[in-house]
């Protein structure tokens, strides 16, 4: 079941298209990633899930049901420009923000206690904001982002600006939030975290939509049938052992260990390069090079910013 | 969701009235205000040696119903009163009471010239005495029954002019009104600029601390800022209403403490400053007669509601103007990154707070005219010039319009900055002149 669509969603500012026709779709209990360079648009749509801008045109579903301001106590939001207020004392700016989300103050401070305890930081309860390290004030950022357990958690950019302890702490604790039961949305430029963390993703680019689906559907869509060998060479050269539609790619010498990438052509099973190779080498470990978030996010930005090049020279022809 | 505007307002208020610069401001505001009381009360009340004042009487009538105390000595002159003042200043004798003649032969004006500032006592004194003898004239003149006698009271208009050597004439009103209506509007003016300014320090610390946005996916802009300019609102209305009840017990201690002290005569006094003011050559025995009613209708409204119009209107007037204000600079505080940017927008919004107050010397000489009916009209001018206005007596009409305009005025500034709000707290970093926040105004929610 989808706990959020987005369906042809526009948004105009007065100078720029922001979004033009974006759909999304996300699945209860997924981790889903919204990648795009900067200035894409990837803030501005996640503004319109949080219902601090509407769309121009367009529908958002939650649960099934339109998005209406009732629904803010079931999202939780890390925005990418976060903060705290300096001069409050964390437990009481905690119970605050939780009451704004409609918990009550008892209910608050009972689940305040527990992240607290969990955390280990319950003496910071009376210092103020302004007294905590960069690294204290993201941990009870986090805490009061996830405090009245939203079925649906949005982090804009949630790994810029923390440090890698924090980091690992938000990853594990956004898996163990999906295990429970949430579903995490995230946008971000750290493609490994893409890969660690998203069960889909969906690319914007120049506010248009251009890539979306299961991060394993999409590595499977846009592998370049590349396998890499690490191997002891038995007789000859393997260049000509292989054969014809098989190419050797890249050869590099490691550790008395020879490591090849072979290209071969499109509907190639791996056994019948194993079959190939077996002969003439000692295999030590053979693997499909599937391409990286990081690739695919580079190749389809470029290719899209090549389209819109040459339909701009088009347009001035 | 008025649930979490009351959240906001309870943050709001709570944060501040906690604050220490608000605690230390609560007791010295009061302290200051009771000095302010006591100090010329004091002062009014204490030249303990005797005073001469020379009386010429036109008419006969009064110059021997003064009766010398320990403290006035009243002593008759039998020349005409442009001599007198020739030879006043090298008698050597305080004040020169002169009482002119008039048509009816039943002044209701008198001039007192003085060498140095006249008591409270000598002026309540000369005028209570005066007021006394017309009145006891009226009502042998015309055989009116004592029922009706409390609706002719009359009061008596008494003119304290210094006289300068050489013969220059100085009219000095140190009327009840004049303070009144200046110190509500000069209340109104820091009120609305201190709590305005702290709206706009809030929303700057919110945008600068990047709560902003947090705090939006909770609770609409409209709200957070609503609640805001409400929380902050009854933080003023709270160290206001501190200030009244502290002034007032600190005032009420002392006098305790030194009783007799500060007996000021307050009704009598209400009653001769807020005679009419006109030369006795212009008062025709008609505009005298119609004085007199009025003033006698005055004197009761003094008596029974004027103290709590004044209140209920100063309460008005802070809240609308207040209100009005604030949103504005809600709106500013949105539009800015910090406080040094905010100038060029503080400008042209101060600015007509600004020209209210210096005009207030103006309005005060002319309550009623032109100037003083369109400032005390327009809402952004009106808070501070209708409370100078108030205390004068100001026509109904005028009093509604002027509400009425406020009440729009400060709507049409909260629809406005909402606006501009709703943009501007999530822009980060963007110099922000008028073009873009015109841009702001015409985008959709």
């Amino acid at each position: 079941m989808e706990i959020l669509q987005a369906r042809g969603i526009v948004k105009q500012f007065a100078n720029h298209l922001a979004l033009d026709k974006v759909s999304i779709s996300v699945k209860e209990q997924s981790v889903f990633g919204l990648l795009g360079p900067n200035g894409a648009g990837k803030t501005t749509l996640i503004r319109i899930i949080n219902q601090i801008t509407a769309p121009d045109v367009g529908e958002l579903l939650f649960a099934g049901e339109k998005l209406t301001p009732k629904h803010t106590e079931q999202i939780g939001y890390l925005p990418e420009e976060r903060g705290l207020y300096k001069k409050m004392k964390v437990g009481e700016q905690a119970l605050y923000l939780a009451q704004l989300k409609g918990m009550s103050r008892h209910e608050a401070g009972k689940r305040l206690k527990w992240w607290f305890e969990r955390f280990e930081i319950m003496n910071w309860w009376d210092k103020k904001v302004e007294e905590l390290s960069k690294g204290m004030q993201q941990k009870v950022q986090f805490i009061v982002t996830v405090i009245h357990q939203p079925r649906l958690l949005i982090f804009d950019e949630p790994f810029s600006g923390f440090d890698p302890i924090n980091v690992n702490i938000l990853k594990e604790e956004i898996l163990r939030l999906r295990n429970e039961g949430s579903t995490i949305i995230f946008s971000t430029h750290n493609m490994s975290s893409v890969e660690e963390l998203c069960d889909d993703i969906a690319l914007i680019n120049k506010s248009k939509k251009i890539l979306d689906g299961a991060v394993k559907d999409i590595k499977q869509e846009y592998k370049s049938n590349l396998f890499e060998v690490s191997c002891n060479n038995l007789n000859g050269d393997l260049n000509r052992a292989l054969r014809a539609g098989f190419n050797i790619m890249e050869t590099r010498e490691d550790n008395e260990l020879l490591f090849y990438k072979i290209q071969v052509p499109e509907g190639t099973k791996p056994n019948e390069l194993l079959q190939n190779l077996i002969p003439h080498v000692e295999i030590h470990e053979f693997r499909e090079l599937l391409p990286s978030m990081n690739d695919i996010f580079i190749r389809k930005v470029s290719e899209a910013s090549a389209t819109a090049s040459k339909t701009e020279i088009a347009n001035n022809l | 969701m008025t649930n979490k505007i009351s959240l906001i307002i309870k943050r709001e208020y709570l944060t501040r009235v906690r604050k220490k610069s608000f605690i230390v401001m609560t007791i010295l505001g009061p302290i200051l205000m009771a000095a302010l009381f006591i100090v010329p009360t004091y002062l009014a009340t204490m030249g303990g040696d005797t005073k001469t004042i020379q009386v010429v009487d036109e008419t006969g009538l009064f110059a021997e119903r003064f009766e010398n105390t320990d403290a006035l000595i009243f002593k008759p002159l039998a020349m005409d009163i442009e001599a007198a003042k020739e030879l006043f200043p090298r008698s050597g004798d305080d004040a020169l009471l002169y009482i002119p003649m008039t048509e009816l032969s039943v002044p209701t004006s008198a001039f007192l010239y003085f060498d140095t500032q006249p008591t409270l006592v000598m002026r309540s004194t000369i005028s209570n005495t005066m007021r006394r003898e017309v009145e006891s004239l009226k009502l042998a003149a015309s055989g009116i029954e004592p029922e009706i006698m409390r609706s002719i009271k009359s009061s008596v208009n008494l003119m304290t002019i210094k006289l300068h050597e050489g013969g220059k004439e100085e009219k000095k009103f140190s009327e009840v009104a004049t303070i009144l209506g200046f110190v509500s509007a000069f209340m109104i003016y820091i009120f609305v600029f201190m709590f305005g300014s702290q709206v706009l320090r809030g929303v700057i610390e919110e945008k600068t601390s990047r709560i902003i946005e947090v705090i939006v996916s909770s609770v609409k802009p409209f709200q957070l800022m609503m609640g805001k300019i409400v929380g902050v609102g009854m933080v003023g209305l709270t160290q206001f209403l501190l200030w009244v009840v502290l002034t007032l017990v600190i005032v009420a201690g002392v006098q305790t403490a030194f009783p007799g002290k500060f007996q000021a005569p307050q009704t009598d006094q209400m009653l001769v400053t807020d005679s009419r003011i006109a030369g006795p050559a212009q008062i025709s025995e008609e505009t005298l007669q119609m004085d007199d009613s009025v003033m006698a209708q005055i004197a009761e409204g003094i008596r029974t509601i004027n103290f709590s119009a004044i209140i209920f209107s100063f309460l008005f007037y802070f809240l609308g103007g207040y209100l009005l204000y604030a949103a504005l600079f809600a709106a500013i505080g949105a539009a800015v990154d910090n406080e040094t940017d905010s100038q060029q927008f503080m400008f042209p919004v101060t600015i007509p707070l600004i020209i209210a107050i210096v005009m207030a010397q103006y309005v005060i000489n002319e309550p009623n005219g032109a100037v003083a009916f369109w400032f005390s009209i327009i809402p952004l001018t009106s808070p501070v010039i209708m409370m100078i206005r108030i205390p004068f007596g100001v026509p109904f009409t005028d009093l509604a319009l002027s509400a009425s305009l406020l009440v729009l005025g400060f709507l049409g500034a909260t629809w406005l900055a909402a606006k501009i709000y709703r943009t501007g707290i999530l822009m980060y970093g963007k110099k922000v002149d008028y073009a873009e926040l015109w841009k702001w105004l015409k985008y959709k929610g």
